[in-house]
């Protein structure tokens, strides 16, 4: 038996091949913002994987130091190496914020690490250019993603960086590409006020009574002294040794030093859970929009190329074709839409991905899923189309 | 009359139930035997259509005996089961209109219903072109529908109709967007297929071009059906297949 289907697709291939490329591309669509959300997943996956750690220690009862604003004093990772199981202990900061270079300026999370060498936590992992970041001050080692070469000099608030080293898909949660300075400089980033601002603040402690007491000579400069250095990080990234239980070693950190310490389990959940929950379900919502528009126009098309058809339907239901030739020709068809509409979607996505801003992570398994929904969305399609086409009475092609 | 080709016995239709129930035929004798062309004239609203849809298994009597090829396909309430295969294998419909499949070459269109009926595509094939060359279209075997002028759409509806060796084909006005030489042509065809093809042929027309042609006509009015002898005239030209004798 020859197709039916494939005959009247070949004979009307341009209404065919307008609507798979007009389905093709809301597949495509579809197929990008699942990659999206994936993305997003593998950048905060990425983000945990690149940190090096076992735990991340933050300010009690607080998401950080990535969901949440965290700020832990900045010697208590002394303490922490001592609690035992604990093989290493390193200060981090992280603050997204804008990061000129010359005219322009990038949305970029800084991150600043502790004095070490590639392996310490914190540390980008890998390089693909230039070296580690050696000197304790005014270097940093840039995310492909932010476009930095090396030896381009960066502006982080008052400062001037130079690009020493480029790495690959270090991210934040966010998707924004990361830069590595030195801690020091990064708590300067983050903390330090402008002169101003120090100058203002020294007036009013001056003029405060309970700060600047007579006959308490040294209290005022003390005073001012603290206000103006802030050794707070964000939180201590450890590492923990072999044959420890890293939940064992998170207990004893929360018991002893009045912090919060998240394993790798718990980081997972919070940056999927809670920065990303909201996003996922956007990126559902649309999914779901996406899909009733597709069956929509997919039930339209098919609806109208079987309305064209009902004269020969009548014909072919007089000649004697049985029911299930004439609803397999409209089934048919509508697969063949919806397998036509699914390899363009799939070849635009893949060739568009690239273009856009965030990481887009396409899987073959959400591929497989989606070919399953669009397989499954035109069969649904073609129903009211084949109730159409079934109600045809074959009387209709005698006059 | 012999037991072969179509015949049915006291054919009634009623449309409708109570008052309102119409009558559309009432009591309808006919026969046609293999070979043999047959006119089915009358006004409209006199009950052709209704027969011939009644001869073409698409709607059911209400009551009579319609048998075909000596076997019973309607009887009193009773009908065959399958009217799909009914239609699709001992019956033949020629239409006004060609109506072929715009989406399939005339090969193909003339192959449909062997390939329907579970016949190889090879082998439909293989008995449409052999159709279509005797209906001297089998130059045109590859063209689709609309590429074909309506004679040869016609010539093609014809092939279709009879590529499954029907005992008997229904043609509902098949002369009528014809002139005159192309209107005897197709009844000349039907005549040389009826005779080559052992089919019985009743051809439902109001056509005065062609009604003369027929050997034997049927009239039909208010339900009911008169059986007359035609003039039988010649079909007035050489057409059809022309040249080969």
């Amino acid at each position: 038996m020859i197709s039916l289907a494939g005959r009247d697709i070949v004979n009307s291939w341009g209404k065919f091949i307008f609507t798979g490329v007009g389905l093709g591309l809301l597949v495509g669509v579809t197929l990008t913002m699942a990659g999206l959300y994936r993305g997003m997943v593998d950048d905060g996956m990425a983000l945990l994987d690149n940190s090096g750690a076992d735990l991340w220690v933050v300010q009690r009862d607080t998401l950080g130091p990535y969901a949440e604003p965290s700020g832990i004093p900045g010697d208590l990772w002394r303490d922490i190496c001592a609690v035992p199981g604990v093989a290493e202990a390193v200060n981090v900061t992280y603050l997204t914020m804008q990061v000129g270079h010359g005219d322009r300026d990038v949305r970029a999370m800084v991150a600043g690490i502790a004095a070490g060498d590639s392996g310490t936590p914190g540390w980008p992992p890998r390089l693909v250019a230039g070296r580690q970041i050696t000197r304790g001050h005014y270097e940093a080692v840039a995310d492909m993603g932010t476009g930095f070469a090396l030896g381009d000099v960066l502006r982080i608030r008052r400062n001037n960086y130079t690009v020493v080293g480029l790495t690959r898909r270090m991210v934040s949660s966010n998707g924004d590409p990361m830069v590595f300075i030195p801690l020091k400089d990064a708590q300067e980033a983050q903390f330090l006020k402008d002169n101003d601002a120090i100058l203002m603040q020294r007036r009013r402690t001056e003029a405060d009574p309970a700060l600047n007491r007579p006959g308490m000579p040294g209290l005022l400069e003390a005073v001012q002294a603290s206000q103006t250095v802030n050794n707070s990080v964000n939180a201590v990234l450890v590492r923990v040794r072999p044959g420890y239980s890293t939940s064992e070693v998170a207990r004893n950190i929360e018991r002893w030093q009045r912090l919060t310490a998240y394993d790798r389990g718990k980081m997972e959940k919070i940056l999927i859970g809670k920065i990303i929950a909201t996003a996922a379900k956007q990126i559902g919502m649309f999914l779901i929009i996406l899909a009733i528009v597709s069956a929509a126009i997919v039930a339209f098309i098919i609806y109208t190329l079987t309305m064209d058809k009902i004269r020969e339907i009548a014909v072919l239901k007089l000649l004697g074709a049985r029911n299930r030739t004439i609803a397999g020709m409209i089934l048919q068809q509508s697969l063949m839409l919806g397998l036509f509409g699914f390899v363009v979607g799939k070849v635009a996505a893949t060739f568009a991905t690239p273009l856009f801003p965030r990481f887009i992570m396409l899987i073959p398994s959400d591929s497989i899923r989606g070919f399953a929904a669009v397989m499954g969305i035109c069969a649904l399609a073609s129903l009211v189309a084949i109730r159409i086409a079934l109600k045809v009475d074959p009387a209709d092609a005698i006059s | 009359m012999s037991a072969q080709g179509i015949r049915i016995e006291n054919l009634s239709k009623r449309y409708g139930r109570g008052d309102t129930a119409v009558l559309a035929l009432k009591n309808a004798n006919m026969e046609v035997s293999p070979g043999e062309v047959v006119g089915l004239v009358g006004p409209s609203g006199s009950g052709k259509s209704t027969l011939l849809k009644c001869l073409g298994a698409v709607i059911d009597p209400t009551g009579g005996r319609m048998t075909l090829n000596g076997e019973v396909i309607y009887d009193e309430g009773w009908k065959v089961r399958d009217l799909n295969a009914l239609r699709r294998d001992k019956i033949g419909f020629v239409f006004q209109a060609p109506y072929l499949i715009p989406f399939l070459d005339a090969t193909d269109n003339v192959a449909l219903l062997p390939m329907l009926a579970g016949i190889p595509n090879a082998e439909a094939r293989r008995q449409a072109v052999e159709l279509l060359a005797a209906l001297d279209v089998q130059h045109r075997a590859a063209a689709m529908p609309s590429r074909l002028s309506g004679g040869e759409q016609q010539r093609v509806a014809i092939a279709r109709g009879l590529v499954n060796r029907p005992p008997v084909i229904l043609a509902d006005e098949p002369t009528a967007p014809l002139d005159s030489d192309r209107a005897l042509a197709v009844i000349r065809i039907l005549n040389e297929m009826a005779q080559r093809y052992e089919t019985a042929v009743i051809v439902v027309t109001h056509d005065e071009k062609i009604i003369p042609t027929f050997k034997r006509i049927y009239h039909i009015r208010d339900g009911v059906t008169l059986e007359e002898k035609g003039e039988g005239r010649d079909f007035g030209m050489e057409c059809g297949r022309r040249g080969r004798g």
